[in-house]
């Protein structure tokens, strides 16, 4: 009887093509990522099924947590423009160098007049908790409508666009504060604006 | 695994001929492409999912609203009072004399204000559609009141249950005496 004989194929397959694309894409989305950046103040935002990206340019933040407000606006340019602004405002002289250390920093939560102490600061000594105290904005002392005010006049100046507000808030935060700021909003016309919220299935 | 060392089959076959030692150059890159698509996957879950999702609100303009108040018949109301505890109390019509239906006290979510706005919803399109009324412009209207004790999570969740029912009309009103005294006779306030 003549055996059959199977032929042995080799359980090999060349990866060498398989890895080069799998290293190029890695490459790819190593440079394409951005570092997280620390937050000043910390929120967790509630959870919502829309499902609209926020726009990431031409945007000034909110940030609303523990009864603080903190601001942040995106842009060098349109950060230092702001400070600068909002120095002539309340009087304050900052300099060229306070104002390229101001347009680094993200967010801030500090009174405009405690703002030079603030920039001075080390990186790391500057998102410790509690060093910033939150943005007043109680109706004798309203700065965050000058803050907003101020931003969105800087950016209709620079790109002749109105600045998009968005709001994050804490989902513990109470709705009396997120009122406030909806209030201050609301004054000056801008009535449009987006939530920051993170995602979720619509079956809860 | 690594096969860099086995080409020395065949060396020694018939006289003094000399063969030049073949090296197989075959790597073993199984580890190696494992290891690329792990990093890959993580790369691309976190630089898209990191990406923050957002909500658009519209307030109306202060203005506006106090040279046209706009009117809407009391049956095609529902108002919303969101209370302490994660609960909210609902009510059509009025809340100066008794509601046409309510005050009710619910919760969030698919069981509880879901299946109302829908209910709500249907009944209103049901009788627009026997009064022969524009089913566009004269849906239903929920008015969402936030109490002081309720949180922005609630917010965000009324917004986004508007979001799914697909009610076109709804505002965010701030909350009465009489809206307070509802979330009281249910123990949320």
């Amino acid at each position: 009887m003549a055996k059959i004989k199977l032929s042995k194929k080799s359980s090999r397959i060349d990866m060498t093509a398989m890895c080069d694309m799998a290293f190029l894409l890695l490459s790819f989305f190593i440079m394409t990522a951005t570092a997280k950046v620390p937050e000043a103040l910390p929120v967790e935002t509630p959870a919502s099924t829309v499902q609209t990206k926020l726009p990431e340019e031409n945007l000034a933040t909110l940030t609303i947590g523990k009864e603080k407000v903190f601001f942040g606006v995106t842009g060098r340019e349109t950060r230092a423009e702001t400070l600068k602004r909002m120095g002539d405002k309340y009087k304050i002289q900052f300099s060229d160098a306070e104002q390229k250390k101001f347009s680094l920093i993200d967010g801030f939560g500090v009174d405009i007049r405690n703002m030079k102490k603030l920039i001075e600061m080390p990186n790391e000594q500057r998102m410790k908790e509690g060093v910033q105290p939150g943005i007043p904005f109680d109706s004798i002392n309203n700065q965050l409508a000058d803050w907003v005010k101020t931003a969105r006049e800087v950016a209709k100046d620079m790109d002749g666009k109105d600045l998009d507000i968005a709001i994050k808030g804490d989902a513990k935060e109470e709705y009396p504060t997120v009122k406030k700021v909806l209030d201050i909003l609301q004054k000056q016309s801008k009535n449009n604006f987006f939530l920051v919220t993170g995602l979720r299935s619509d079956d809860f | 695994m690594a096969e860099l060392n086995t080409g020395d089959g065949g060396g020694k076959k018939g006289g003094g001929k000399v063969r030049s030692k073949k090296a197989n150059p075959s790597v073993d890159l199984t580890a190696m492409v494992d290891l690329a698509f792990l990093l890959i996957t993580f790369f691309i879950l976190t630089t898209t999912l990191s990406k923050p999702q957002s909500m658009n609100l519209a307030m109306p303009d202060k203005q506006k609203i106090e040279d046209t108040p706009t009117e809407t018949p009391a049956w095609r109301t529902l108002t919303l009072v969101l209370g302490t505890g994660d609960k909210l109390v609902w009510y059509s019509g009025r809340a100066d004399g008794p509601p046409l239906d309510g005050p009710v006290a619910t919760t969030y979510g698919k069981t509880g204000v879901r299946d109302l706005i829908l209910n709500k919803k249907a009944g209103v399109d049901a009788r627009n559609k026997a009064e022969g009324a524009d089913l566009e412009k004269s849906g239903i209207t929920v008015i969402i009141k936030p109490s002081k004790k309720s949180n922005y999570k609630n917010l965000v969740d009324i917004l986004d249950e508007m979001a799914i029912t697909k009610v076109k009309k709804y505002a965010i009103v701030d909350i009465t005496d009489a809206d307070i005294k509802f979330l009281e006779d249910n123990k949320i306030y």
